[in-house]
């Protein structure tokens, strides 16, 4: 072939040294494209995809688990079904629905990558991804809280949830007091990522209903 | 097709089996006693999939759950606390629907 799939160290017009993994990947796109398994327009079109997505369907979802009590058992029971209801796409991967309750506190990582319910809640934040993040949420679930300004009560029980397989886990949590004549969109746009991932409380609206 | 051999309730200990690479058990969890929470549903396996298998048949996945202050013993938070994680069958020694743990 007329061109290699070399990488240089410290090349120019880049904003840092190339590292390994990304070494890696441009090698492996490069020969995908080379061989004629993908274009490079069908790997553009499914990164434009999953950045598109965004956190504003998994608070959809918790709205309408919010306003519906039914909806929320379905929810429970099958999520992926759940939110095929509301007409969002998350038949990738199997995602489970955890809820939070006075009582009860859950919190999600992932100590072995970054398996997150991405079909629900976009991409994952960087701080997800992190060593720190990902093997002190197992063992200090409640200092790392605290970090996050979410200080638990010790009455409280937290459940961390490490989803190292083929399951994804999307937290609902408590609907903030306040909120109780909220149509479904005006819910929606309260709840945000980092609740959804359990590290954060949905914040009571500042100004009366 | 593997029938789940675990219902929820079960008392199990996770294997210390020698495997590295593509393994979605951590070590932090391997060897610990816990409880069948639920069965997710049975997957390929992605262990033998990593490695260019198919990974049938599907394997059954369940939820576990371990009491936090049994996996730390510097555990600080409530005796309540607890830890859930995501484990195929073949990693999972049953130990009885026994009481305890």
């Amino acid at each position: 072939m007329a061109h290699d799939h070399d990488v240089h160290a410290h090349p120019p017009g880049r904003d840092h040294p190339v590292r390994e993994w990304e070494a890696r990947e441009a090698a492996i796109r490069g020969l995908l494209i080379e061989k004629g398994v993908l274009t490079a327009d069908e790997i553009r079109r499914k990164i434009e995809e999953w950045e598109q997505k965004s956190p504003a369907l998994g608070a959809r979802i918790v709205a309408r688990a919010w306003l519906d009590p039914a909806f929320e058992a379905r929810l429970l029971a099958d999520a992926n079904a759940a939110a095929a209801e509301l007409g969002i796409d998350a038949s990738g991967v199997k995602v489970v629905a955890l809820k939070n309750t006075p009582s009860l506190h859950h919190l999600v990582v992932c100590t072995l990558c970054s398996c997150y319910p991405r079909a629900l809640l976009g991409l994952p934040p960087a701080w997800y991804k992190s060593k720190a993040y990902r093997s002190r949420a197992v063992r200090d679930p409640r200092g790392v809280l605290a970090e996050f300004g979410m200080a638990l009560p010790p009455e409280v029980e937290v459940r961390v949830v490490d989803s190292t397989a083929d399951c994804r886990y999307l937290v609902l949590p408590m609907r903030p007091a306040g909120t109780e004549s909220w149509d479904e969109p005006r819910l929606a746009a309260l709840v945000t990522r980092d609740a959804m991932i359990g590290v954060a409380r949905v914040a009571a609206p500042a100004r009366p209903a | 097709m593997t029938e789940p051999g675990l219902r929820p309730g079960m008392r199990v200990r996770v294997r210390e089996r020698p495997v590295e690479g593509h393994v979605r058990t951590p070590f932090y969890i391997r060897g610990r006693l816990g409880r069948v929470e639920r069965l997710h549903g049975r997957f390929p396996d992605p262990e033998r999939r990593a490695y260019g298998g198919s990974g049938l048949p599907p394997v059954p996945l369940y939820l576990v759950r371990f009491r936090q202050a049994d996996l730390w013993p510097d555990y600080a938070g409530g005796a309540a606390d607890s830890l859930l994680i995501d484990l195929y069958e073949h990693w999972l020694e049953p130990l009885g629907d026994g009481h305890g743990a």
